[in-house]
């Protein structure tokens, strides 16, 4: 660091997310109380702190229970591929069971104190040479013992003495509100150096959870919830949105549209990491043109990947069949993936790792989405900005080109709640729409913004048959087009 | 240590284990408690074992001792636990099972 402040040492966690936006870690040698609600994940958080200490720097970790039973932290966390009883047998994990033990109650006979509790941490700490402790949860320790201030003194006892052994200690404690007091039992107030708020809110009908760093003291860090997630290939995954630095479209390279009017249109093509939003009515040739740009970066000799959302995989093949695309043979030959997935199935912060998971996998050069509206219509606006902000920064960052569309809820005419708000994120938009004509519906296209680059700016009528999508020539005569009404001026073709 | 062998009017032997963290007051408090009610009120033959945690956390963990002091009836069962200074006694003896003989006798 090269600032003069002097500043706290972060230990980092590894937990996917956090440390981005913990600017490091936890502070080293300090503790720090995750507080939530009654199933915001606090024991995963407590549990993935020491996993991924063992995992990523074979540091050993010590874990303290005062609720759950030992041998169901096991059996729970395996689900993670966390093999808690095999680091036991390695010597990188230790458990202290402090859980009361409802078959041999302890009764309270005057004054005491938690002078074992501290002596058994301490020897398992020493027994592992561990560098992380994790203490589940605070909260069964006072609903046992009445005694709170003694327990607070005692409690600040015991994080005194790990600070001095050089452990990182993570507290968890339960809120009974998602706003308010931190915690029920005012616990932050001996582990106030540095707290964490996990959140799990209802959000229209389904559940979100998100992450708030409220302090770490002395250190700098993220403010506000971001969303975090649970899978059980990585734990907790915290989506760093406002750690993410957006940028533009910056490569001068161009790749095919898998149309050449449009190419031309485009001044040459789309830019390789530009995202690109293509809107419109239904019926008017999306999924088209999600086609097209596959099949255009398949015999370009990339790699395409497409992520839909709307129609089966059956009802893709057959369509892209009908245009004479063969989907089948060019997956069959791996440089084309299609992945189908209901909208309805997970939250949209599950949608997003999983997708990102599969670009990571896949590696392809160009990616569609088909439709973004269908993911917008299962989650909240906040949601649904941070997805799109999320997905178009990660693509960004993989150099990969996007297509996403955007279905408008009108047939003539559009705007769409997707288009408002991501808008701004995409690099280029491209409208597609009906034209009413004396008893025919005729379709145009029209390229409303291509950032960095010169292009076509003239509304193109276009046709659809059995090779694909056709761009004609210009409307000269019709105006109102974008509006929902259109209408001919002078000199109309009368034929 | 068959039951056939104990006599029928014989009272077994309580053994008990007290739990301290190294040589406290409070520590002490709850020792010399845990004396009286044994001298004085208990009709068996007690044996009372001390272990300092600080010395013995081994132990502490073995027997899953949270708190100081900490009085443990290991035998014979029930096994019970106390903690406190235990200065009531009377408390103790109920927390502990055990059946003090009555001041008049």
């Amino acid at each position: 660091m090269t600032s003069d402040v002097q500043t706290v040492a972060k230990h980092p966690t590894g937990i996917p997310g956090f440390d981005l936006i913990a600017d490091g870690g936890l502070p080293r040698a300090r503790a720090t109380l995750i507080a939530g609600t009654a199933g915001s994940a606090k024991t995963v958080f407590a549990t993935h702190f020491l996993a991924s200490g063992i995992v990523n720097d074979g540091e050993a970790g010590v874990f303290v229970t005062f609720e759950d039973r030992v041998e169901d932290i096991r059996a729970n966390m395996r689900g993670f591929g966390w093999d808690i009883a095999q680091w036991e047998r390695d010597g990188k994990w230790a458990f202290v069971d402090a859980a009361p033990d409802p078959e041999e109650p302890t009764a309270v006979i005057g004054s005491f104190d938690l002078g074992a509790l501290l002596a058994r941490i301490e020897r398992a700490v020493k027994s592992v040479e561990a560098k992380r402790v994790s203490l589940d949860s605070l909260n069964a320790l006072f609903v046992q013992f009445p005694e709170h201030p003694m327990l607070r003194s005692e409690l600040f006892r015991i994080t005194t003495s790990l600070k001095r052994l050089g452990v990182t200690v993570v507290f968890t404690g339960e809120r009974t509100n998602e706003y308010g007091e931190v915690t029920r039992y005012g616990i932050e107030e001996f582990v106030a150096d540095n707290v964490i708020i996990l959140r799990n809110l209802l959000d229209n009908e389904r559940r979100r959870r998100t992450i708030e760093i409220l302090k770490l003291r002395g250190a700098p860090h993220q403010r506000g919830e971001f969303p975090f997630t649970i899978t059980s290939r990585d734990g907790i995954i915290v989506l760093p949105l406002s750690g993410i630095e957006l940028t533009q479209s910056s490569s001068s390279i161009r790749v095919t549209s898998g149309i050449d009017e449009l190419d031309e249109m485009c001044g040459g093509g789309f830019f390789r990491d530009s995202i690109v939003l293509a809107s419109g009515a239904t019926g008017t040739g999306k999924t088209l043109l999600v086609t097209q740009f596959m099949a255009g970066g398949f015999e370009a000799g990339e790699r395409s990947l497409l992520f839909a959302f709307e129609e089966s995989k059956d009802q893709l093949f057959r369509n892209a069949a009908a245009w004479g695309f063969d989907f089948d043979d060019m997956e069959q030959s791996g440089r084309l993936k299609v992945v189908n997935r209901y909208p309805h199935a997970m939250a949209m912060e599950d949608h997003l790792v999983e997708m990102q998971q599969i670009i990571a996998d896949f590696k392809p050069n160009r990616v569609a989405v088909d439709s973004l509206s269908a993911l917008e219509r299962v989650s909240s606006l906040r949601s649904f900005r941070e997805f799109v902000i999320s997905l178009t920064s990660y693509l960004k960052l993989k150099e990969t080109t996007g297509l996403f569309t955007s279905t408008t809820p009108s047939l003539l005419g559009g705007g769409s709640v997707t288009e408002k708000h991501i808008s701004t994120l995409t690099d280029s938009i491209i409208l597609l729409r009906y034209v009413e004509s004396f008893g025919q519906m005729l379709r145009s296209i029209v390229l409303l913004k291509m950032r960095g680059s010169r292009h076509d700016c003239t509304l193109r009528q276009y046709t659809i048959d059995g090779e694909g999508m056709h761009i004609g020539e210009p409307f000269r005569d019709v105006v109102g087009i974008l509006s929902g009404n259109p209408t001919f001026a002078h000199g109309v073709d009368e034929s | 240590m068959l039951p056939s062998t104990t006599p029928r009017s014989a009272v077994p032997e309580l053994r008990l284990k007290l739990f301290v963290a190294g040589d406290s007051p409070r520590a002490r408090e709850a020792a010399s408690n845990l004396a009286r009610v044994c001298e004085q009120m208990l009709p068996e033959e007690v044996v009372v074992e001390t272990v300092d945690v600080l010395e013995h956390p081994d132990l502490a963990e073995a027997y899953r001792i949270l708190t100081t002091p900490t009085v443990l009836r290991e035998a014979p069962p029930p096994v019970r636990r106390a903690t406190g200074d235990l200065k009531d006694a009377d408390q103790l003896c109920a927390a502990l099972a055990l059946y003090p003989n009555r001041p008049t006798t």
